[in-house]
């Protein structure tokens, strides 16, 4: 009874929180944007170095004009967030808030200077490829009904048996399977702990982290120091997909890419028709939502989740590769850096289903290419707090849109056969 | 084929947990005791559903704390000795002595036993001796272990609540930077004002950065796991920010180093007269704190009501208690704690802030905690033990070279063994329980 009463004074107050959230942009692009400008034009690039079928002109913005035309636009946006609102829509105008917002930081960043658009664009999606690969072992185990904190623990040991063994094996793809190895070994270590001994799954979770560190951090300094030959992985090479990859702008940020961001996509694809199209997923998420149900119509509830957490192991392992085998191509001790959790925040963003941590992980993996792309125009903020932005980011989104979130049922609870 | 229906489940309708508890129905003009009644039942409605949807249904919390607090002593200790045990096959097969003599295992297998006994039997007699070998050793152990006590108490108060404070890091930075920018800012106090005011700016910056996720939870239902992970990364860099401007660095200096803190804010020794002995009264403070702590939790009210929250939310609510206000004094006060220790390193330790002078203390009070089973004095023991073997490890890897992170093995492997009691029991052939299956029975006595 109360929901009903409830429900559009609550919406009236998420529209005017909105609201605040808009107004707040607003101040910061007039505040700063539009009153600090340090040049009078902003050229984005459009084209890449390599060969490309025709070339595109580059993008020349004047700083000033942009900046106040997109506040206008957000200005307008913020008053009907406080008198109408936009109901059902509310969501995505946020969206389109935080878009113009953007773009009008990236005018002011690039105020007399030139910034490469594919670079950016390219960059992102490489960064974002562990944080969605990490986001899929999260979703496969909480849809099963384990909760997975210790994605972060599975990305250092996949990096760091993808490093020794590539190093090894002077090839990749056997690197690959000695990081997918490490990476199952350590959702095993949590499958046992927290379905066959029942202990807590975000303190086992945490441990986890702190022991793939402690090893890796020990073996890291205990063995490679003294050997660099065990630590000069043999790496994936750039792919170009032919004609496709020579289409400008999507050519090279889609199509030039390493093999783990095609595999990165692939798997996302396959993940979302599996979960929610085929039998295989339904019992999947069944033994996450209610196990006693699909135990009592014939599910082996334990043996589901046992399968999850290790697939998801799987994936968290080829994540925790893409360090050592594409992107740095040596392995540092904690060089994850808390990519792990982000890639936790980016399933809770996508609320649980694979497209939707990928769009999150994407988000991320700008965030994060946006601080390296911005050190290179000399933008007058330190580079310490340009870093923090993914984990405001985080933040933000967690405690802006995640408080609604529907959880499956039986996530973090150990299934009892009776 | 596809399931697209939503199963039924305790996930709150949007909307419900819109209005805080406090507030009475929006608009409603009360004419009759039927009304107020309604509303009361409604208010309490309310209160339930808030409560659900900061995360503080069955689950986490009353398993894990009911756990902790219900695992026996012995199990403590077999964990500790499993830990150990599994740090002995760590040392030994890192140690290229041994591996060498692996390689011709099946001709001479003494050699392989021996040389892997000599170097587990050398590396934990170095970490004996370095934490407990001598006076300077049980000075440093102490020194550790100050610190590691109140991250420990960081943790252990919001662990009673049911909450897990991974935050204990960022709030030692912020404790740490703030407890010594009063330390160097303010010049010609006495030091009976000029010390309390920077251990205070400590405890408060920490306690406030300990609201943030607390607040976050209450309001919104952030989990309080992600957002005290993303504020630890937020502390480092700001802090490493701030280092590097004029406000904290040295002037004389370049480098990301600060100034150092004025004399009259510094901890003073425990035994001036020996200069290698560099405890100091910043362990008295630690146990002080965790006196009031103990009282705070164990015997006050708001303890009670801390407790009541962690075991069954759902009962404290229906018993008129606020699970939101609870959470978020427990996040509060373990903050406290933890800006406490990081004004205990640097007025009592290190004098200057550096880039990094957390140094993983606050990630090993989540350890401390976890080893002290939630307890106060259990924390304060595990804080002392954690530290030893933190001293000792530092003494290891100068003797005998096996790498320093190992200590971080062995703590990782202990908490694993103490999460998971079953694990312990199986191994051992404890006789089962009900802690063997996780189930554990609620109630008072635990």
């Amino acid at each position: 009874m109360s929901q009903t009463t409830l429900a559009p004074a609550a919406q009236r107050r998420r529209e005017r929180r909105f609201g605040m959230f808009s107004v707040l942009l607003l101040a910061v692009m007039l505040g700063v944007f539009a009153s600090t400008t340090r040049g009078d034009r902003a050229t984005f690039i459009l084209n890449d170095a390599r060969g490309q079928l025709f070339e595109l002109p580059d993008l020349v913005l004047p700083v000033l004009p942009t900046v106040v035309l997109l506040s206008a636009v957000v200005a307008g946006i913020a008053a009907r967030q406080f008198t109408r609102g936009f109901g059902s829509r509310a969501v995505v105008i946020v969206g389109v808030v935080a878009l113009l917002f953007v773009i009008a930081f990236l005018t002011w960043a690039a105020a007399g200077g030139q910034l490469s658009v594919v670079g950016l664009l390219r960059g992102s999606l490489a960064r974002a490829t562990p944080i969605a690969l990490g986001a899929m072992a999260g979703v496969l185990c909480e849809r099963a009904g384990v909760i997975n904190i210790a994605i972060e623990g599975q990305f250092l040991a996949g990096a760091f048996t993808a490093a020794v063994v590539s190093s090894i094996a002077s090839n990749p793809w056997v690197g690959l399977l000695g990081g997918i190895s490490a990476g199952v070994l350590v959702a095993f270590m949590l499958a046992g702990l927290s379905i066959k001994f029942q202990a807590d799954q975000i303190v086992v979770g945490v441990v986890l982290i702190v022991f793939a560190t402690g090893v890796t951090s020990f073996l890291n300094t205990q063995v490679l120091s003294g050997n660099p030959q065990l630590n000069s992985p043999t790496r994936f090479t750039a792919i170009a997909v032919p004609v496709l990859s020579e289409i400008p702008l999507i050519g090279p940020v889609l199509f030039r890419q390493s093999l783990l961001v095609f595999g990165m996509i692939a798997a996302v694809i396959i993940l979302q028709y599996g979960l929610f199209q085929t039998r295989w997923g339904l019992r999947l998420r069944s033994v996450g939502e209610h196990p006693k149900a699909a135990d009592t119509v014939g599910i082996h509830v334990l043996a589901t989740r046992y399968k999850a957490v290790l697939l998801g192991g799987v994936f968290a392992g080829i994540g925790g590769s893409w360090w050592t085998l594409d992107a740095v191509g040596q392995f540092s001790r904690e060089m994850t850096g808390g990519r792990g959790f982000i890639a936790l925040a980016a399933m809770l963003v996508g609320r649980y289903s694979p497209v939707g941590a990928f769009g999150a992980a994407l988000i991320f993996g700008f965030s994060d290419q946006l601080a390296t792309s911005l050190q290179l125009l000399r933008v007058p903020v330190p580079s310490d707090l340009l870093l923090t932005a993914p984990y405001l980011v985080t933040i933000v989104v967690v405690a802006g849109l995640i408080g609604r979130l529907r959880v499956p049922a039986a996530d973090g609870k150990p299934y009892v056969k009776q | 084929m596809s399931d697209h229906q939503e199963p039924p489940g305790g996930a709150p309708r949007p909307g419900e947990h819109e209005e805080p508890a406090s507030e009475p129905p929006p608009g409603d003009v009360l004419l009759d005791e039927d009304e107020i009644a309604q509303a009361e039942i409604e208010a309490a409605a309310e209160r339930a559903a808030d409560a659900k949807s900061v995360g503080l249904e069955a689950g986490f919390g009353e398993r894990l704390v009911a756990a902790l607090t219900g695992t026996s002593v012995i199990v403590t200790v077999l964990a500790f000795v499993s830990a150990l045990f599994i740090g002995a096959f760590i040392i030994a097969f890192s140690e290229d002595s041994v591996r060498q003599a692996l390689g011709y295992f099946f001709a001479q297998p003494q050699d392989a036993f021996r040389a892997a006994g000599d170097a587990v039997f050398s590396a934990y007699r170095a970490l004996v001796q370095g934490s407990l070998g001598g006076t300077t050793q049980l000075s440093e152990t102490f020194v550790t272990a100050t610190p590691l006590i109140l991250t420990g108490l960081a943790v252990a108060v919001p662990l009673r609540a049911a909450l897990f404070n991974i935050g204990a890091e960022g709030q030692f930075v912020a404790g740490g930077m703030m407890a010594g920018l009063v330390g160097f800012g303010l010049t010609g106090l006495p030091m009976v004002v000029h010390l309390p005011l920077a251990v205070a700016a400590g405890v408060l910056a920490g306690g406030l950065y300990g609201w943030i996720p607390g607040i976050l939870k209450a309001r919104t239902g952030a989990h309080e796991v992600i957002s005290t992970i993303m504020l630890n990364n937020i502390a480092l860099l700001v802090s490493g920010y701030l280092i590097s401007t004029t406000l904290f660095r040295r002037p004389d200096r370049t480098d990301p180093i600060s100034r150092s803190v004025e004399e009259s804010a510094r901890f003073p020794r425990l035994i001036p007269w020996e200069p290698g002995l560099r405890v100091n009264t910043s362990l008295l403070m630690a146990i002080a704190l965790a006196v009031v702590i103990f009282w705070l939790v164990e015997r006050s009210t708001r303890g009670f009501e801390l407790n009541a929250v962690g075991l069954n939310p759902s009962a404290a609510t229906a018993a008129g208690m606020n699970p939101a206000r609870t959470l978020v004094t427990a996040m509060t006060v373990g903050g406290a704690m933890a800006g406490a220790a990081g004004a205990a390193v640097i007025l009592g330790l290190q004098y200057r802030l550096t880039i990094g002078f957390s140094a993983g203390i606050g990630f090993s009070g989540i350890t401390v905690a976890l080893l002290g089973r939630g307890r106060i004095g259990g924390t304060v023991a595990a804080g002392i033990l954690i530290g030893a073997l933190q001293v000792g490890g530092r003494n290891m890897q100068a003797q005998t070279g096996t790498s320093l992170e190992l200590a971080l093995v062995i703590q990782a492997l202990i908490i694993v063994f103490i999460a998971a009691p079953g694990l312990v029991r199986a191994i051992f052939r404890i006789k089962a329980d009900d802690l063997a299956t996780g189930q554990v029975a609620k109630g008072w006595g635990a």
